[in-house]
């Protein structure tokens, strides 16, 4: 602790195991309890949209050795861990670190194998090693039939924008939080802005071969017959052209996750 | 003797249940599981873990409150009161007082574990709108917490038959506390040698298990409690009161009074 961290990246009580062995049998509610506090740190964080997340991954590994079958703490934990800053703590590791220790306490929980693939595919490009995890996945009892086929799409489709829909599609149909659900959502509207991005400049590079300028706005594209209409993002609102010949977003906050189009 | 041990705990029973603490004590658990809802609406995914962890740690601090505080107090407050000597002085044995005292108080957990659990399961009823099966399996929970409750209320007699209340409580919260980490000790035991083997393994036998018998956790994520287990700590927890109520009787009966 130094005199210029806030109080909020603070834990007075460091040692889990202490605080397990402290809390007199009451571990569940006082995971509850720290899980809440999770919660409402990254909440407080992404609002701000902080850069670091100090103590997010410690406060997560309280959690959990409190109550080590709280699955919502990997599965959503996992994810704050792992989306790169401001969205989250971007540290790949501390979330991989963190699913294994709940499948090892939860081995029959398949979801967390597919947190796990998940991690391993979209933040580590680890293909194999997220074949892998599906594929042990899809052996626990109960495991949902796209385990064994996002097995073989990583060994064989794994850099397909097609790969990375349909596990988000299958997300989206499959979750039943509706927390979980928006963000499956934001991230299928993601994947379409960063496949209509390219086809976008693509059009205004065809533009400028054809008529030796940069397009100054939508309209000089649908004059030249190249655009029927005004292009619109998922969330409803127009790409916004700018002066180079790039396209963006126009507010890219409502969709986080892009990939292209971020205004700088 | 059944019938003045009968009698001794229904009047026991009446004096408790009167107690407007214990009122106050049971309208404040009634609340935190009122509140649980709420609480889960700051948080992600766990509104139902989270009202059963805290309905049931409620149902259980209130309940240790109860059995320790007015348990120190069944013994010593008649004698302050001076209300023992007339109560003795009728043909009651010393011993009947105890077990008497000891019936009555588990009454009187008896009837605030049913109020709180109740107050609970409406809550339940409320959030999730259906009874699953599991919602059954939390009152194993509810069960082992009252097996606990009796275990302490002998306790809390135990030391009270021969020690001041201060001191009782401090000695009875002490076990409870000891209690908790019972399973800890008993890994200790295995791994140690010698006489510190022996020592570990005695005190682990002569604490009470509440380990076992605090299931919150797992209820609250609604994992089933084997039928042995159930047999196990209810057995465990009768022989172990038994024993400790014995001791308070052989206490009791061998005290001055005077």
């Amino acid at each position: 602790m130094f005199p210029s961290t806030p109080m909020e990246d603070v834990l007075f009580i460091s040692s889990p195991e202490f605080l397990r062995k402290a809390s007199l049998g009451y571990s569940g509610l006082l995971a509850d309890i720290y899980w809440m506090r999770v919660v409402q740190y990254f909440g407080r964080k992404h609002l701000r949209d902080s850069m670091q997340y100090r103590a997010l991954a410690p406060l997560l590994d309280m959690t959990t050795t409190l109550d080590p079958n709280l699955v919502v703490a990997y599965e959503w934990g996992s994810t704050f861990l792992q989306q790169p800053p401001p969205s989250g703590a971007g540290d790949d590791d501390a979330a991989v670190a963190l699913i294994r220790k709940g499948i090892r306490n939860n081995p029959d929980n398949w979801r967390l194998y597919f947190t796990l693939g998940f991690i391993q595919y979209l933040g580590q490009n680890d293909y194999l090693g997220a074949a892998k995890t599906f594929e042990e996945g899809s052996k626990v009892p109960n495991a949902h039939p796209w385990m064994k086929i996002m097995a073989a799409k990583m060994l064989t489709d794994a850099g397909n924008i097609d790969t990375a829909r349909y596990m988000w599609q299958n997300i989206y149909n499959e979750s039943t939080d509706k927390n979980l659900k928006q963000n499956a959502e934001l991230h299928l509207a993601s994947l379409v802005v960063d496949q209509e991005i390219p086809y976008l400049e693509s059009l205004t590079s065809q533009f400028r071969a054809r008529t030796g300028r940069t397009p100054t706005s939508w309209r000089d594209l649908i004059a030249s017959g190249l655009l029927r209409s005004i292009p619109r993002d998922p969330t409803g609102a127009s790409y916004v052209l700018r002066d180079d010949g790039h396209v963006v977003v126009s507010d890219w906050k409502k969709l986080p996750f892009i990939q292209k189009g971020k205004p700088e | 003797m059944t019938n003045r041990i009968r009698d001794i705990a229904f009047n026991t029973f009446r004096e408790t249940v009167r107690d407007r603490v214990l009122y106050n004590l049971v309208f404040f658990a009634l609340l935190l599981v009122a509140t649980a809802p709420l609480l889960g609406q700051i948080s992600v995914g766990v509104q139902r873990v989270l009202l059963v962890n805290l309905s049931l740690s409620a149902i259980s601090i209130f309940g240790i409150v109860i059995s320790i505080f007015v348990g120190i107090s069944l013994v010593s407050k008649e004698i302050e009161k001076r209300t023992l000597y007339p109560v003795l002085s009728r043909p009651i044995g010393r011993g009947e007082f105890i077990v008497g005292k000891y019936f009555g108080l588990v009454g009187t957990l008896l009837v605030n574990t049913l109020a709180m659990s109740t107050g609970f399961y409406l809550e339940l009823l409320l959030m999730a709108r259906s009874t699953p099966r599991a919602d059954a399996n939390i009152l194993f929970g509810i069960y082992f917490l009252f097996l606990q409750f009796m275990i302490l209320i002998s306790l809390s007699l135990l030391f009270s038959s021969f020690s001041s209340p201060l001191l009782s409580a401090l000695f009875t919260l002490s076990m409870f506390v000891a209690g908790t980490l019972a399973g800890d000790l008993r890994s200790f035991a295995s791994i140690s040698s010698g006489p510190q083997k022996w020592l570990a393994t005695a005190t682990s036998y002569l604490i009470p298990n509440l380990s076992s018998l605090n299931v919150i956790t797992r209820v609250a994520h609604d994992q089933l409690i084997p039928p042995a287990l159930l047999g196990y700590n209810t057995l465990y927890a009768l022989l172990y009161s038994a024993a400790t109520v014995s001791g308070a009787v052989l206490i009791f009966s061998r005290r001055n009074l005077k």
